[in-house]
């Protein structure tokens, strides 16, 4: 019987990664939580190969993320709260949902002046027919 | 000798490039029409010279000459033939010899083939051509010379693994050759800008170029979506990531000129617009590849990174770009306004169209570079991802789709709105139908789905009402072409709202003859094993699946492939299609022990997105065969003007 | 407003274009992405022992008063040798490093500092990169320096080399 916690323990020491198998690879057993937490992966960029969001990519930083998401949702953590945590750590980079502030604003009003001075043009070609 | 001839023969063709433009030049400005015979049969001289040069680049690829440097470094002797020829273009100075290869023979068909255009038009849309290949030529000679040798080097360093995949063999081709097409119409819209030559005669020149471009540029968005859909072993089919965002670009401005072309040839209305699209389309190609030739921005597909190329390109952009604009706002104010329209009428619908899917195209520009132009400003580092494009291009896109449905079922010049609501009439029942059954059956969706969902039911029904009470052997080919297109709209909406909103995923460790379930299938571990693979060493899961309800299993193999040159693993997704969805499994990298990772999921209708887009493009070819036809046809018969089309 | 200047807008629009084009292409194409914890206390974490005779890390080591430098390293990681015989030379001049290794095993650790030296006074071994996270580190190698009163007043990026010696013995207060 007590060859079994000395086992457990060799284990730990000499295992490697005994981190490989859990939340960063394994869905969480709550559909809810875990649509949660996927579309929060989702939209959390990799600091390491940087394109991708931590939900499709490989590398073992992306996977330590996932893994806190998914306890963090199951703990019932917000999915914002979890965001501003990591955008606390990582800065504005991490999350691929721009924050809504001064210096972001041109992103929503780019667009918007586009539509205005669009329908503006459009406007003024129709309604008078020339014969 | 091979790598110094295909030199030669470039060096020659850019001499001819040289020439070809000089002599468009000499006769737009001295009016020496004796010289003007000798443009067209110089430009398939520079076609065949540029293919010449482009086939020595393919040679000694095939021949694994690894004392050129561009073969050594991109290329390794124990590859797949295929994969050899494919490295021809898979880097980045063979990439830009394909860009002006496709270029210089689109030239020569202009130069060949091309006789409804003006004289003087021709000419000048030539010597565009000529201006925008000599670009390249220097690009190619003096920036990223793809014949240089190098010696020493015994074997060569490999493809990206990730490359190596038949699909993307022909994915860039595709794309550059939708590129080259914009080019085109580009040079078309210059050549009519410097000679005020703007009308429906110039449209229905230009028009077989921008539905040839649009063609190929959605061929290859929807190849290379499928591409990352079952190679990055995600089950992510869209990312919104730079370079997909760079080959989207011109795709939305092509789709807007392809409209505002067809008001151009039909009713003379949209001249300026028109002939802007046509410079911004083209605008658009070039900052695509800028974009993914530069490295400017982080991207998983990111290749060749090179800020001294990407300035280079950035020069050829700010020549070509800012000439054609400022020739545009020089010219256009001379050219006369077309014809006018009302609010209900067709034009209306298109002009409407062209207007959302040019704000869609800010979407993405401002989304794609303001983290870039933020940086540069105060160093903020930010991010610009899917949550920002779905969430505002989205709800455009439910408008665009509306306009859709309604476009075609409109006159021409002004229409009654009660007679518009009755012939939309089944295809709002249609989208009604849809609305109760989700909410009755759907369960929890989303708002942007389920609004997708509800708006492909009505374009799929709208878009084939053009057809009803129609003769349809009489209906000519071009309106098959448009009523296929739109109702390949429906279809590929449909396929991505149903994966936003039914998508089911399972993550999960199991051991040998363990069992989860994702959707309606049950997945059994059989075992694990590892074999070689041509040029990668194999790790497979064999799983059987079965579905609940029918029972007879059937398996699947989802695997590992680990490359050695260069080291690199990549995920092979095992993918099994069904009529109302795909099943897709790829296995993780961390084993441990006897666990092993599957990631499972199971994707109603997600096929909907591909089909829909290959139906977008079987109903371009049909309608580019259609009206390639009726040219060739009434030019036989008789020079004939006025509309083209009657009302539908 | 006039058609004229209205043809000219595309012109200037795209213009603009190019130049945040140029302004980008001197942005550096390597995203650094710089921890937001400088200047902020030292986040709790709990790093167990990584190789036998050795302390693990964690926060409450970082409160008796002496500034210390905390390098985040894996034995995987290639640069990570390159940096140990800077970290040995601070080492001498009389300061202390905490190291936290990443994605890491005790059997690749142990030949590791074996191999090129141990500078560290303590190692954790971080467990699911909760250390990483807490930090707002990466990459390896990262070196922060937490000050006396626990807090994070530094974060250098990549290897430490000959040149940022002086700043850190500085910012350490073991000026020799």
């Amino acid at each position: 019987m007590r060859l079994v916690p000395l086992l457990f323990a060799a284990m730990l020491v000499c295992a490697g990664p005994v981190y490989g198998q859990d939340l960063a690879d394994v869905s969480l057993s709550d559909p809810r939580q875990e649509a949660e937490a996927l579309a929060l992966m989702d939209s959390i960029r990799c600091v390491v190969c940087q394109g991708q969001p931590i939900s499709g990519s490989n590398a073992d930083l992306a996977g330590d993320m996932r893994r806190l998401i998914r306890e963090r949702i199951a703990a019932g953590d917000k999915p914002e709260a979890v965001r501003a945590m990591l955008v606390g750590k990582y800065g504005d980079w991490v999350t691929f949902r721009p924050q809504v502030k001064p210096a972001t604003l041109p992103l929503w009003l780019v667009p918007l002046l586009a539509l205005l001075a669009g329908g503006w043009l459009v406007s003024r070609r129709i309604g008078r027919r020339r014969s | 000798m091979i790598a110094e001839a295909g030199l030669a023969a470039l060096w020659l063709a850019a001499t001819m490039a040289l020439l070809q433009l000089v002599l468009g030049a000499l006769v737009l400005s001295r009016g020496q029409t004796s010289l003007g015979r000798a443009v067209a049969p110089v430009a398939v001289i520079q076609a065949a010279l540029v293919s010449i040069a482009f086939a020595c680049l393919v040679a000694v690829f095939v021949r694994s000459d690894m004392s050129v440097l561009l073969v050594a470094a991109n290329s390794h002797s124990a590859k797949p033939m295929i994969y050899k020829i494919a490295g021809t273009w898979g880097n980045h100075e063979g990439s830009m010899l394909l860009w002006v290869t496709i270029l210089g023979l689109a030239g020569a068909t202009i130069a060949l083939f091309e006789r409804t255009l003006r004289a003087d038009t021709k000419l000048a849309t030539l010597s565009a051509q000529a201006a925008i290949a000599l670009g390249f030529y220097a690009f190619l000679l003096f920036a990223s010379n793809p014949f240089t040798r190098i010696s020493g080097v015994i074997e060569g360093a490999g493809l990206n693994p990730l490359l190596q995949d038949p699909g993307l063999a022909f994915h860039p081709p595709t794309l550059y050759a939708g590129y080259v097409g914009m080019s085109a119409a580009f040079s078309f819209a210059v050549g009519a800008l410097i000679t005020r030559d703007v009308g429906p005669t110039f449209a229905r020149a230009m028009r077989p170029w921008i539905l040839g471009a649009w063609i190929l540029l959605t061929i290859g968005i929807t190849a290379g979506s499928y591409w990352a859909y079952y190679t990055l072993g995600w089950g992510g089919w869209w990312f919104w990531d730079p370079v997909e965002n760079a080959s989207l670009m011109p795709w939305l401005a092509a789709t807007a000129l392809l409209h505002s072309v067809t008001v151009l040839a039909t009713r003379d209305g949209l001249r300026t617009w028109t002939i802007m699209l046509a410079v911004l389309a083209f605008s658009m190609s070039m900052v695509g590849t800028f974009l993914v030739r530069s490295g400017i921005l982080t991207s998983v597909h990111s290749f060749a990174v090179d800020p001294q190329r990407g300035l280079f390109i950035l020069g050829l952009l700010t020549v070509y770009i800012t000439g054609a604009m400022a020739l545009f706002a020089i010219r256009a104010g001379t050219i006369a306004e077309g014809n006018r329209f009302e609010l209900v009428s067709r034009e209306a619908a298109l002009v409407i169209n062209n207007l959302i899917l040019t704000v869609v195209l800010v979407v993405v520009l401002a989304g794609t570079l303001y983290p870039l132009i933020l940086e540069s400003i105060n160093g903020d580092k930010i991010s610009v991802g899917a949550p920002y494009f779905n969430s505002v291009a989205g709800p455009l896109a439910v408008v665009l789709m509306l306009l859709l449905a309604a476009g075609p079922l409109m006159r021409w010049r002004s229409d009654r709105p009660r007679a518009l609501i009755d012939r939309m009439a089944p295809a709002l029942f249609a989208g009604a139908t849809m609305l109760l059954l989700l909410a009755a059956f759907g369960g929890t969706i989303g708002y942007l789905p389920l609004v997708g969902l509800v708006a492909a039911a009505v374009v799929g029904v709208a878009s084939i009402a053009p057809l009803w009470k129609r003769d349809l052997k009489r209906a000519p080919l071009f309106t098959w072409g448009m009523v296929l297109a739109h109702f390949g709209c429906a279809v590929s909406i449909a396929g991505m709202a149903s994966d936003a909103a039914f998508t089911k995923e399972n993550m999960v460790s199991v051991a040998v003859n363990e069992t989860r379930e994702v959707g309606p299938f049950a997945v059994t571990l059989l075992g694990v094993r590892e074999r070689p693979g041509p040029n990668y060493q194999i790790l497979e899961a064999v799983l059987s699946i079965s579905k609940s309800a029918t029972g007879a299993p059937f398996q699947m193999t989802p695997q590992l492939h680990a490359f050695t040159q260069p080291q690199m693993t990549t995920n092979q997704a095992a993918i099994k299609t069904f009529w109302n969805g795909q099943l897709y499994l790829t296995l993780g990298e961390n084993s441990d022990g006897d666990k092993f990772l599957l990631r499972m999921w199971w994707k109603p209708f997600v096929t909907f997105i591909w089909l829909g887009g290959a139906l977008i493009a079987l109903g371009g070819a049909l309608s580019l065969l259609g009206r390639v036809r009726r040219d060739i046809w009434k030019k036989q018969a008789a020079p004939a003007i006025g509309p083209v089309e009657a009302p539908a | 407003m006039n058609r004229k200047l209205v043809l000219w807008l595309p012109f200037a629009l795209m213009a603009a274009l190019l130049i945040a084009f140029l302004a980008g292409l001197s942005n550096s194409p390597e995203k650094v992405i710089v921890s937001q914890m400088v200047g902020q206390p030292l986040p709790e974490f709990a790093a167990g022992p990584a190789i036998t005779g050795q302390a693990g890390a964690a926060t409450a080591d970082f409160r008796d008063g002496k500034p210390r430098l905390l390098n985040v390293f894996a034995s995987w990681c290639v640069p990570c040798v390159a940096e140990i015989p800077m970290l040995m030379e601070l080492k001498a001049n009389g300061a202390e490093v905490v190291g936290v290794a990443v994605h890491d095993n005790s059997t690749d650790l142990g030949r590791f500092l074996a191999e090129n030296g141990n500078p560290y006074s303590r190692i954790g071994l971080d467990q699911g990169g909760r250390a990483q996270i807490a930090l707002g580190s990466a990459g390896v190698p990262e070196t922060f320096v937490v000050d006396g009163t626990g807090k994070i007043i530094y974060q250098h990026i990549g290897v430490v080399t000959e040149a940022d010696k002086a700043k850190l013995l500085a910012m350490l207060g073991v000026t020799k």
